[in-house]
């Protein structure tokens, strides 16, 4: 049959059309629904993160007293110096620390306070007079004649963020005050090692985006006792009686916590949440059977077989299902009457006077003796009272321990008052928020861009608009918490740190961000053939059809023209 | 039983160590194990036995059931086949009884899914999800991972119906690095072409062992006739062997565990893989992944506390503070009632949608005119 010449084209019109309009809607409209959505994300702010430049800020007051100061010097007073210190961690990382030290002379109801007879006194009169900023020092320089330090201490460390400072004798008149104060830098120093930060404990701190080797044994041990940066703590308190027969234990945990352990918890409060839990469990052994010694007629568990403690107990203690906060275990353990009293011994077999051990990030145990409390013949089951003070003084002590307070052991001419009935100094807070912001600002710089390489690299998460807007908010708190620590707000660093953390810890963790979207080339075609090649197929043909038919008649035009 | 646990206790005794010491030699202070059956229906019954027995060892050797999670596929012990229920055995004539009544399992049926495990491993759970369905691991955690299954060059299969391949696998765990979610991690699979699971790895601190290398198929160890199905795989059974020696104060290290199944028991042959690892593998403890052994320091401070205990005011009556605790909405009861059809995602039609049209053109075409078809072909 001929096919005439309309309908020739009106055929060639349909496949061109067909062709058309599957390339020019059904392609961009596949492209559109196969797309994954993907929010906008600030990933340029989030690149700079990456590069992170932290500066801390210190204040420090030197307060010079009556006669550690010629006049001459003193006229030249108040002078203010800044000492910078910078340290390259890593290629990403750069610290700077920055000390700005205020010198000036003594008022007259500094020197009234000063003029107590102990050093404890004097601090607490001190601290009456005005009250430091959070983050800052003020150093008290007394003469050597002053009898408030014994004879061996030339410094005293105060329970607020005080301390005083003894100059030696080589202080004559005539000297200007530019020796005097280079004579006083090193001392100086050497305190703010102790009371303010120091560059062991922020490296440590940062230990999340440098994986490094310390040179000493002591830094690992430490990095590895105290928890890390976490919003929220749960502490359990439990007092464990294996032999409910022979004791009836009381024990007024609630009125101990409140009196003891609370004080802790409130000045801890800008740092972290607490959250507390008590309980009692009867019948529970220690699992390690104890060795019994003659010589003191009593028992022992060596510091090796302690080790093996604690996976018994744990299965017993249960915890607080609610949140993944981690948890503090505080064990209280009252020996049986078979097997009282319990001692233990120490890796070079001396009595531990505390009978406490701790394990990091887990708890501690005490063992506690109640056997004193008792004649042999008395009828079981015994009333016992538990000392509170006495236990809740070494669980403290742990709880210390375990949240990173605990700082290096200062120098010996150093005297420290011990912390007050929170069980808290101020400085040492202090040391703890510095540490906790640098520890924060690094934990959330490398999720953040963490997470920002993640979704870079894996194409196919959906990136919804509630992370998108965590991502920037992070960003946000964490661009505000390094510029607070570069002024020296230390409240506020720490305050938008926590906020930081919290967002970027939120972005990473939202269950919407887990990618089953990765498929493998050959499974790509497989889906895709079936469904666009029987399609495809008419049409290209077609196409190539209609080219080769246009060609033959250019071809035909030609030989025409020839 | 007292000689013997004293003599134990002089061993102790004898063993010198220093506490700075036991610090640097893993760098751990927790354990914690992930252990998986992927598969189910009742001929499988030996992957369930082969978690179950792995898991019995882990917690004997001091891991809590709070640190391990447990996903079991399929429930053998209850299954209508099993001739003795309530039990999972292990070993022929029923010896051993894995099972018990203290078993805690985590995920269960169809719970375990590529997903969830994805999830667990990276932590992006939902916040509804309770504690013990949750790795919390920190930087400062040893993980072991144990897979079993019927598995392929490249992939795990999931409860007969989805796989997880080995990048996605290896794409986890660099997130967990990331994340610092582990110290270092043990990973242990047993199937068939296990050694193809451990090829992608990338991200450091990981050490794996497979059961068999690819292009090889994973045996199983013996049937029971009571039963009627085999009751463990061989490389499991030759590594629970092993496990049996290992106490909690054994200083057995990973060169031993290499050597576990070797071809002539195993018929396959075992591989390992320790280039990502930073510490050399013979200086690496059992118990560093399969106990529990917690670093131990002295307390030796104690804070003198002078206050005497502040009675607490009787104020339990006036202002009881009522604190509105909320938690995530699971199942809105608005949206169970009036549920409306979930609104889907349009998509482009499918290719039997694609071929029924075409197939009608072609019939319209045919009894309408050829001519206009010839146009177009």
């Amino acid at each position: 049959m001929a096919v005439t010449e309309v309908e020739r084209r009106r055929g060639k019109l349909a496949a061109l059309s067909i062709a058309a309009m599957v390339i020019l809607v059904g392609v961009p409209l596949w492209w559109k629904t196969t797309q994954t959505y993907r929010a906008w994300l600030p990933v340029a702010q989030i690149n700079e993160l990456a590069k992170l430049q932290l500066q801390l800020s210190a204040d420090v007051e030197v307060v010079f007293a009556r006669g550690t100061a010629t006049p001459e010097q003193q006229k030249k007073v108040p002078v203010t110096q800044t000492q910078d210190e910078d340290h390259a961690v890593d290629e990403d990382t750069t610290l700077r620390y920055r000390h700005e030290t205020r010198y000036r002379t003594a008022t007259v109801m500094e020197e009234d306070a000063l003029k107590q007879p102990t050093a404890a006194e004097a601090d607490l009169s001190l601290h009456r007079l005005s009250e430091s900023p959070c983050g800052s020092l003020v150093i008290y320089v007394i003469p050597e004649s002053s009898s408030l330090l014994p004879e061996n201490v030339n410094v005293y460390i105060g329970q607020r963020r005080t301390a005083l400072l003894r100059i030696g004798a080589q202080m004559k008149v005539g000297k200007t005050l530019k020796q005097l104060l280079a004579h006083l830098e090193p001392r100086v120093k050497q305190i703010l090692q102790v009371m303010s930060f120091s560059h062991n404990d922020i490296t440590a701190a940062l230990s999340d985006r440098v994986r490094f080797s310390p040179d000493n044994k002591e830094s690992i041990a430490d990095s590895m006792r105290a928890f890390k940066s976490s919003p929220g703590y749960e502490i359990t308190f439990s007092l464990l009686n294996p032999d409910p027969k022979s004791h009836r234990l009381h024990w007024d945990i609630e009125g101990a916590v409140q009196t003891y352990i609370q004080p802790l918890l409130t000045k801890l409060s800008p740092v972290a949440n607490f959250s507390l839990d008590s309980q009692i469990l009867y019948y529970a052994m220690l699992g390690v059977n104890p060795r019994y010694d003659s010589s003191r007629s009593a028992y022992i568990l060596n510091a090796d077989s302690l080790a093996h403690v604690i996976n018994p107990v744990e299965a017993r203690l249960g915890s607080n299902a609610a949140s993944s906060n981690p948890v503090l275990n505080f064990l209280l353990y009252v020996p049986d009457a078979h097997h009282s009293p319990l001692y233990i011994h120490d890796h070079k077999k001396r009595e531990v006077q505390t009978n406490a051990f701790h394990s990091p990030r887990w708890g501690g145990i005490m063992v506690y003796n109640v056997n004193g409390f008792y004649q042999t013949g008395t009828n079981f089951p015994v009333d016992v009272n538990i000392n509170m003070a006495k236990v809740m003084g070494v669980f403290l002590a742990q709880l210390r321990l375990l949240l990173g307070v605990q700082s290096t052991a200062p120098p010996s001419s150093f005297q420290v008052a011990p912390c007050g009935s929170s069980g808290l100094a101020d400085w040492e807070l202090d040391r703890l928020m510095w540490s906790r912001s640098v520890e924060n600002v690094a934990t959330a710089t490398t999720t953040i861009t963490s997470l920002a390489q993640l979704l870079d690299q894996i194409g196919n998460i959906v990136i919804n608009d509630n992370i998108a807007q965590q991502v920037s908010s992070a960003v946000t708190s964490l661009q505000l918490a390094v510029a607070e620590l570069e002024v020296g707000n230390l409240g506020f660093a720490l305050q938008y740190s926590k906020e930081a953390i919290l967002a970027s810890e939120k972005a990473f963790f939202d269950p919407s961000l887990l990618h089953l979207l990765y498929f493998p080339d050959d499974q790509k075609f497989a889906i895709y053939i079936p469904l666009f090649l029987p399609m495809c197929v008419p049409i290209l043909l077609s196409l190539l059809k209609i080219v080769s038919e246009v060609r033959q008649r250019r071809r035909e035009k030609q030989a025409k023209k020839d | 039983i007292l000689t013997q646990t004293l003599t134990l206790v002089v061993h102790f005794c004898l063993v010198f160590q220093d506490s700075a010491g036991q610090f640097f030699s893993s760098g751990h202070t927790n354990n914690w194990a992930v252990l998986v059956c992927t598969s189910r229906f009742w001929f499988n019954y030996r992957h369930v036995a082969n978690t179950l027995s792995v898991y019995r060892s882990v917690k004997r050797l001091g891991i809590p059931d709070s640190h391990i999670v447990l996903m079991l596929a399929d429930d053998m012990a209850c299954n209508h086949r099993n001739p003795k229920p309530a039990t999972v055995f292990s070993h022929k004539n029923m010896e051993l009884n894995v099972y018990g009544d203290d078993v805690e399992v985590d995920y269960r049926g169809y719970e375990v899914t590529v997903e969830n495990f994805l999830r667990v491993l990276t932590g992006r759970l939902p916040p509804s999800t309770p504690r013990s369905k949750r790795l919390l691991s920190d930087d400062r955690s040893n993980i072991l991972i144990y897979l079993t299954g019927h598995g392929g060059n490249g992939f795990l299969k999931f409860q007969d119906s989805e796989e997880i391949s080995n990048v996605e696998l290896a794409d986890a765990f660099e997130q967990m690095w990331q994340k610092r979610r582990y110290n270092e991690l043990l990973f242990i699979i047993d199937t068939c072409q296990g050694a193809s699971m451990y090829e992608r790895f990338y991200s450091p601190n990981l050490m794996a062992l497979a059961s068999s290398q690819v292009g090889e198929d994973s045996l199983s160890h013996q049937p029971d006739l009571a039963i009627g199905v085999h009751l463990m795989d061989r490389y499991t059974f030759y590594l629970l062997e092993f496990l049996e020696d290992i106490h909690p104060a054994s200083k057995t290290n990973m060169n031993d565990l290499f050597k576990v199944c070797p071809k002539s028991q195993c018929v396959s042959t075992p591989g390992h893989r320790t280039d990502l690892f930073l510490r050399d593998p013979g200086s690496v403890l059992i118990t560093d992944f399969f106990g529990s052994v917690r670093k131990i320091e002295i307390t030796m401070e104690t804070i003198n506390l002078t206050d005497p205990i502040k009675q607490m005011e009787e104020n339990s009556g006036n202002d009881v503070q009522t604190e509105n605790n909320t938690y995530v909405d699971q199942l809105p009861v608005s949206e169970i009632i009036h549920q409306k059809p979930k609104q889907r995602d349009w998509h482009p039609p499918d290719g039997f949608i694609l071929g029924l049209w075409t197939l009608i053109l072609l019939v319209f075409f045919k009894t309408y005119g050829v001519k206009h078809l010839k146009h177009v072909f």
